[in-house]
């Protein structure tokens, strides 16, 4: 069996599942944030009755992060509804906007938190809970009939994934990042390739990036239609984990003689610095394909593109120099906007540096990513051209269904902000 | 499930992602509160590029602007329908305007599953790409136990794959009564 199939085995009391069978799963996180959680407590009620109890409120993350600051009344109240039921249940883990138990994009706050934990199931109603395989562990985005179930039994039916695996050999040359070779990836398969499946990364490149970098991977499978994304966790994965939660596991790997549908190794050496042209992350091309594109926007920020690694990247090439565009600065969490104040480049914090190369600098959350109320930061109202860490670029994702977006690494959209027009990061980087 | 589902159609293309469905900035409503809930109808598929809108003509919008109900009833779609996020808002709006089914080449998991676990809409998978073989307007008639669908505006028929494993959801009207019958809620 491959670590897919093991973890779900294990979570529906079985000694063995294949792909194509359905089973019911013991979920272990359940996680909602304020697009989805008020809807999910509404079919709660109406299926379990006005007066009940979620199943196991442990188990149960509310992260409030795509409309928050917002002076959008139903968005606010969307966020008054997910306090007060976490007030009703006394639920431990809910992080309230304008306290400074606030999160921010919940993907990288359920890291950052401990809840991501190696060989456990972890289902959010966020298409992007994918992320959470970074830890070697199954993780998949539902709606809110699921999630409501879930709330009510702790239990969901899934469809067992066959497994595409995809090895990433060599080591990564200095001009690149996981954005880029998952956009290689997608590009490969399509926005359909990993359609009910389990997308598995590994190899020596993957290994050796930081945690969250591999964090993009798992992110962006969705972008192919994948199931969940997963990488076998190793030594790094543990030390992250242990240094946030007490929680006990047992890291699960796959069988030596376990079938995959697809096999694909890469050698990272042979990978360019890459974008998603617009409308979809599939529509792929080279850098230099591209360069001097003109663009009105550029934008660092999202679960898949706003962690400390990433803007580390942009304050290496954007220190010392000016934007040329609007740049938009989002960390993806409250944790990694302070660490733009403690996080030193040759001696300048990355906040000095964004600040002194005249980026606009936003608070924590999903922002622009995905649109949202119309005085979402960053959001664009226009013909915007934008080039964006994010991980989607189908028409009016960033908002307006005029913008054109294209999807790229951090360090191609500094390289880019610099200049106004797409660069390669090799142009820059020294 | 009804036995027939009848209905005009409203054709678009390939990779229709849930922020065509529904824009995210409209995720703000209710979707139980009556009043608010219209909403969802009103701008069910809006975020389509107006070119593409109510194919082959385009500039046709699926909700017209102030109403909060469509005049079309089965969406007709090529591959990936639904792709994106995993708002259950998206199949909830297509049934709040009105849509009963949605007939396309393939979906997108997580949508597919939505469609099928609240009991929004039926999801159909077509045979053959039916994006160029059915004009926005058109009256097509969908047997649900035959698998066929029937375009009365051009006299063509089309084989619809088999439900399989979602059947039973289907049938059952949403995931809580599966569940019930599998024995994980109470009756």
């Amino acid at each position: 069996m491959t670590i897919t199939e093991k973890i779900l085995a294990r979570h529906a009391g079985r000694d063995r599942v294949a792909p194509g069978d359905n089973i019911w799963v013991d979920v272990d996180i359940l996680m909602t944030h304020d697009v989805c959680g008020p809807p999910t407590i509404d079919i709660f009620r109406r299926e379990f009755g006005a007066d009940a109890v979620p199943w196991d409120k442990e188990k149960l993350v509310i992260i409030p992060d795509h409309y928050i600051f917002t002076k959008n009344h139903h968005a606010n109240r969307n966020v008054d509804l997910l306090r007060a039921f976490a007030a009703e249940h006394d639920l431990p883990y809910y992080y309230d906007p304008g306290t400074p138990s606030y999160k921010g994009v919940c993907h990288m706050a359920l890291a950052e938190e401990g809840f991501n934990v190696p060989g456990s199931l972890l289902i959010g109603t966020d298409s992007h809970t994918c992320t959470s395989g970074a830890f070697g562990m199954f993780s998949t985005g539902v709606g809110n009939t699921d999630a409501a179930l879930i709330m009510g039994t702790g239990k969901l039916w899934l469809k067992v994934p066959e497994t595409m695996r995809f090895v990433f050999e060599g080591s990564l040359p200095p001009y690149l990042m996981a954005k880029d070779l998952i956009l290689q990836v997608i590009g490969d398969i399509g926005t359909d390739g990993g359609t009910y499946r389990a997308l598995e990364f590994d190899g020596e490149a993957v290994y050796d990036l930081p945690v969250h970098e591999r964090m993009t991977l798992t992110n962006m499978a969705i972008e192919a239609g994948g199931k969940n994304g997963i990488i076998p966790p190793d030594e790094k994965t543990f030390e992250y984990v242990r240094a946030r939660t007490d929680t006990e596991f047992e890291p699960v790997y796959g069988d030596l003689d376990a079938r995959y549908h697809t096999l694909k190794t890469y050698r990272v050496e042979d990978i360019e610095p890459l974008v998603a042209k617009p409308h979809s992350p599939d529509n792929r091309a080279t850098v230099s394909e591209v360069a001097g594109t003109r663009l009105d926007r550029a934008y660092v920020g999202s679960c898949t593109g706003g962690k400390l690694e990433d803007f580390v990247a942009a304050a290496t090439i954007l220190r010392g120099q000016e934007v040329v565009i609007d740049t938009y600065i989002v960390p993806a969490t409250t944790w990694i906007g302070k660490q733009l104040h403690t996080t030193y480049i040759e001696g300048d914090t990355l906040y000095d540096i964004f600040e002194r190369s005249g980026c606009k600098l936003g608070q924590a959350s999903c922002a622009a990513c995905l649109g949202g109320p119309s005085d979402t930061f960053g959001r664009t109202h226009g013909t915007e051209i934008v080039i964006s860490t994010t991980n989607r670029n189908f028409p009016g994702r960033m908002g307006s269904k005029e913008a054109s977006v294209y999807l790229a690494s951090p360090y191609t959209v500094a390289a880019s902000a610099l200049s106004g027009v797409i660069t390669d990061p090799r142009e820059v980087l020294v | 499930m009804k036995k027939t589902i009848t209905g005009a159609a409203y054709v678009v293309g390939d990779a229709i992602d849930t922020d065509q469905i529904i824009p995210a900035e409209h995720l703000v409503y209710s979707l139980s509160d009556p009043e608010e809930r219209k909403y969802y109808g009103r701008y069910a598929l809006s975020g389509v590029p107006k070119d593409q809108q109510g194919l082959p003509y385009g500039n046709r919008l699926f909700t017209e602007e102030d109403a909060f109900e469509s005049a079309y009833t089965i969406v007709v779609g090529g591959s990936n329908f639904g792709c994106g996020s995993s708002r259950e808002h998206a199949p909830f709006a297509l049934q709040e305007a009105g849509c009963t089914a949605v007939v396309a080449e393939s979906y997108a998991r997580i949508f597919y599953r939505n469609a099928v676990d609240g009991g929004f809409i039926v999801p159909f998978e077509s045979i053959e790409r039916l994006v160029e073989r059915v004009r926005t307007g058109d009256l097509l008639e969908i047997d649900t136990t035959l698998g066929k669908l029937a375009n009365h505006t051009t006299g063509e028929e089309f084989l619809l794959k088999p439900l399989g494993d979602v059947a039973e959801i289907l049938k059952a009207g949403n995931v809580f009564e599966f569940a019930r019958q599998a024995g994980f809620m109470p009756t």
